[in-house]
């Protein structure tokens, strides 16, 4: 970070770094030197991110059980990851699973941070916000043991169902092929609920307070004073939460192995699940890598979508 | 980053992940991976062997197995004071995973427990990973002292594409049996005897049903109970020998008949409501819990719960295995999972009389005063008459004289586990019918035997 403009730039692309700093003196011993840099990040990432990634490609071209010889597939595993009626579902899963994790709170955690935010005089508000960030700092297997139970035959959506009278919906909704799906897509909502809501706070405490005096007197009422000026101005806010919300619906791995194991039937099953299951349960490593990499570019192609939201720095 | 610049590094990526697809370096060992031949003359002397140390992996996680594994493992080393035993416990679904890539070291453990069937055995086979042990067989006299049927659940083809082949991989220390819990005092309040058939189970379930008692108290969330309700249904609508050759590839179609039959019975029972209501969301623990506080007629699980069925029941709980319509018993079970040696262990002679000296007649007193219930039963063996222990004796006796053992339906094809697990809880959960159940059951099994040939 300490680096100036034009050694960063010659970081992310040597040939680039070059042509941006035209005015610099021996710009190629400078750029040398910023190779020395990074090299201990580029190795540690070389090492244990870049070589598993380059192999996991590789693998994708093979049938392999993980302990034998591995035959060359071609293209077959990633026809498999678009024909295979249920590797297509888990991805079609992931989709579903997106609007709960991402669309939903990311709308409730604007809603209720535009009430919030008017409250901020309150004492006890740093009580609160630690309250709901709180979902995001347990482990996430103490989350699925929690909502297992509470969807249980007896738990507490089942009690309340029953204390109001609606004995007839009750049933055990991890185990219900139409409910399984939503039930862990709700678990994902209350617990990015939290994630959002602080983003979304602090990005308004950053709006200057003249903007909302000024629209006030201007006659803008409330609704108005949140369409014109806080939305806009948590632009950059709702692409990180929108991100992150996102890959973490993507990569929704936990919640599902614990929860129900894909099932009922293929309910729920997901493309992590799915990749894991592959290579480590049913001895289909290549097949396992297609899904991994399939994935891999799914998250980055959204990841850069999103990024399109959030305001340019130079802007 | 910009869009241009993530392109290029994405092609990057992709462009050396096809390119080392291209040369040589294919993933797994490379060369000739012929099951590897016995290297060693087979032999008892352990004493001479020197200072070994013995590394096992098990998974003996449970009370009165791991007490048992214990007691044997500290027995072994009184009697040969120069072997030492390094003991790695991890339960089964974590030995499953995890023993894949302990066997590709080129330190392996020296003896590991090994599931049987293609998954796991017959894949460990292939790539050359244990060590054939028919000399070892007959040098310690297993093949005289272990069932017939239940030495071929341990044995492959060597080149580990057959499953109960001619080469011994393997042998197990504990028997188990699917079959029938039942709550006496229930059973007899409906004036009802033990369930000997299907249609007894089918009547009682009815009875119970009538009188508002849960007829069969039934988990399916953690998958793998499905595999034992079909086997069991299946067995006793097919028989022993037809769904052994089924499994073992030898002859049949899951399409069949019986199986049909009985997919059928297992759709009925659930829209009947005999099974514990949402099963697919219950556990398997939460439905032998309710059995055991005396909340449902039946639970169908196996012998290895015995323990858990006498403290939770007492004299109260029974335990019956059904017959086929041929009259032989015919139910899901046979043997622990195998203890298997590797071809890379250093001390194979020292592996196999260890292997010996825990699955052996005086192991068997010792996992039989622990509570468990081993792979061959004493002959002078009498628990006190009218305990789920003696009718687990009797059941588990019964089946084995008569050869009336089902293998487990998932050692069919590698990813039968999943197909049909899955397959069970849209049948049960009313998302699938049986036709549709045995047809993608098929497909699976088709799949992997067209590919073997």
């Amino acid at each position: 970070m300490t680096l100036h403009q034009p050694e960063q730039r010659a970081v992310t692309g040597p040939g680039e770094g070059q042509a941006a700093a035209p005015a610099r003196r021996r710009p190629a011993r400078r750029s040398g030197k910023a190779y020395l840099y990074v090299a201990p990040a580029f190795l540690v990432f070389a090492a244990f991110l870049g070589a598993p990634v380059v192999q996991t490609v590789q693998y994708s071209f093979y049938d392999w059980d993980g302990l034998g010889r591995s035959t060359a597939a071609g293209v077959s595993n990633y026809v498999s990851v678009f024909t295979d009626e249920r590797l297509r579902d888990s991805f079609v899963h992931a989709g579903v699973l997106m609007l709960f994790y991402a669309a939903a709170p990311v709308v409730v955690g604007l809603f209720l941070s535009a009430l919030i935010s008017r409250a901020h005089a309150m004492r006890s508000m740093s009580f609160f916000r630690t309250v709901l960030f709180l979902p995001q700092v347990i482990a996430t297997v103490v989350i699925a043991t929690i909502w297992i139970s509470i969807y249980s035959q007896d738990g507490l959506l089942n009690q309340t169902l029953r204390l109001v009278g609606l004995d007839s919906l009750s049933r055990v909704w991890l185990g219900d092929h139409t409910f399984a799906l939503i039930a862990i897509g709700l678990v994902g909502t209350w617990l990015n609920i939290g994630l959002c809501l602080v983003l979304f706070l602090s990005g308004i405490g950053n709006i200057a307070p003249e903007l909302f005096e000024a629209a006030r007197l201007d006659g803008a009422g409330r609704a108005r004073e949140f369409v014109a000026i806080t939305l806009p101005s948590l632009r950059g806010q709702i692409a990180v939460a929108l991100t992150l919300t996102v890959v973490s619906a993507l990569k929704t791995f936990d919640l599902v192995f614990i929860t129900t194991r894909g099932g009922p039937g293929n309910a729920t099953s997901v493309p992590a699940f799915e990749a894991y299951n592959r290579a480590f349960n049913t001895g289909q490593v290549g097949l396992a890598s297609a899904i991994a990499v399939v994935l891999t570019v799914v998250i980055v192609a959204l990841t850069v979508s999103i990024s399109r939201i959030a305001p340019r720095e130079s802007e | 980053m910009t869009k241009n610049r993530l392109f290029r590094l994405g092609a990057a990526v992709a462009a050396a992940g096809v390119v080392l697809s291209m040369s040589a370096c294919a993933p797994g060992p490379s060369g000739d991976t012929a099951a590897p031949s016995p290297t060693n003359q087979a032999s008892k002397d352990i004493s001479s062997a020197g200072p070994v140390t013995l590394t096992v992996w098990d998974q003996n996680t449970d009370g009165g197995i791991s007490k048992a594994q214990e007691q044997l493992n500290a027995e072994f080393h009184d009697k040969y004071p120069n072997v030492t035993i390094q003991r790695t416990v991890e339960s089964f679904s974590d030995l499953k995973t995890t023993l894949k890539l302990a066997l590709s070291s080129n330190t392996p453990p020296d003896v590991v427990q090994a599931n049987q069937g293609y998954p796991d055995m017959g894949a460990f086979v292939a790539a050359g990973m244990l060590r054939p042990m028919n000399d070892y067989a007959k040098l310690y006299g297993w093949d005289g002292y272990y069932p017939e049927a239940l030495l071929k659940q341990n044995s492959f083809s060597s080149d580990g594409k057959t499953w109960q082949g001619d080469t011994l991989f393997g042998v197990s220390q504990t028997g188990e049996v699917v079959g029938i819990y039942y709550n006496r005092q229930l059973l007899s309040s409906l004036g009802l005897q033990a369930p000997k058939t299907l249609s007894d189970v089918n009547s009682a379930m009815a009875a119970a049903k009538a009188k508002g008692i849960l007829p069969m108290a039934f988990g399916n969330l953690d998958k793998s109970p499905g595999i034992h309700l079909f086997g069991v249904v299946q067995a006793a609508l097919a028989g022993a020998p037809a769904v052994d050759d089924l499994v073992s590839g030898k002859s049949g179609a899951w399409t069949d008949e019986p199986s049909l039959k009985a997919a059928q019975q297992v759709a009925d029972w659930s829209k009947q409501g005999y099974l514990t209501p949402g099963t697919n969301g219950v556990s398997r623990d939460d439905a032998v819990a309710t059995f055991g506080k005396g909340g449902a007629l039946f639970t169908l699980t196996g012998t290895w719960l015995q323990q858990t069925m006498q403290d939770d029941l007492g004299p109260n709980v029974g335990f019956a295995t059904l017959t086929s319509t041929d009259g032989k018993p015919a139910t899901t079970g046979g043997q622990g999972l195998a203890w298997a040696i590797t071809s890379k262990s250093a001390h194979p002679d020292v592996a196999a009389a260890y292997v010996d000296f825990i699955t052996n007649a005086k192991a068997a007193q010792t996992l039989l005063d622990t509570g468990n219930l081993p792979t061959v039963l004493p002959a002078d063996y009498q628990p006190q008459p009218g305990t789920v222990a003696a009718d687990i004796a009797t059941q588990y006796r019964d089946v084995q004289k008569a050869n009336g053992e089902v293998p487990y339906l998932d050692y069919s094809t590698p990813t039968f586990y999943d197909t049909i697990t899955a397959g069970m809880q849209e049948l049960i959960g009313g998302q699938s019918d049986p036709q549709r159940f045995v047809d993608t059951l098929q497909k699976d099994y088709a799949g992997f035997l067209a590919g073997k040939k």
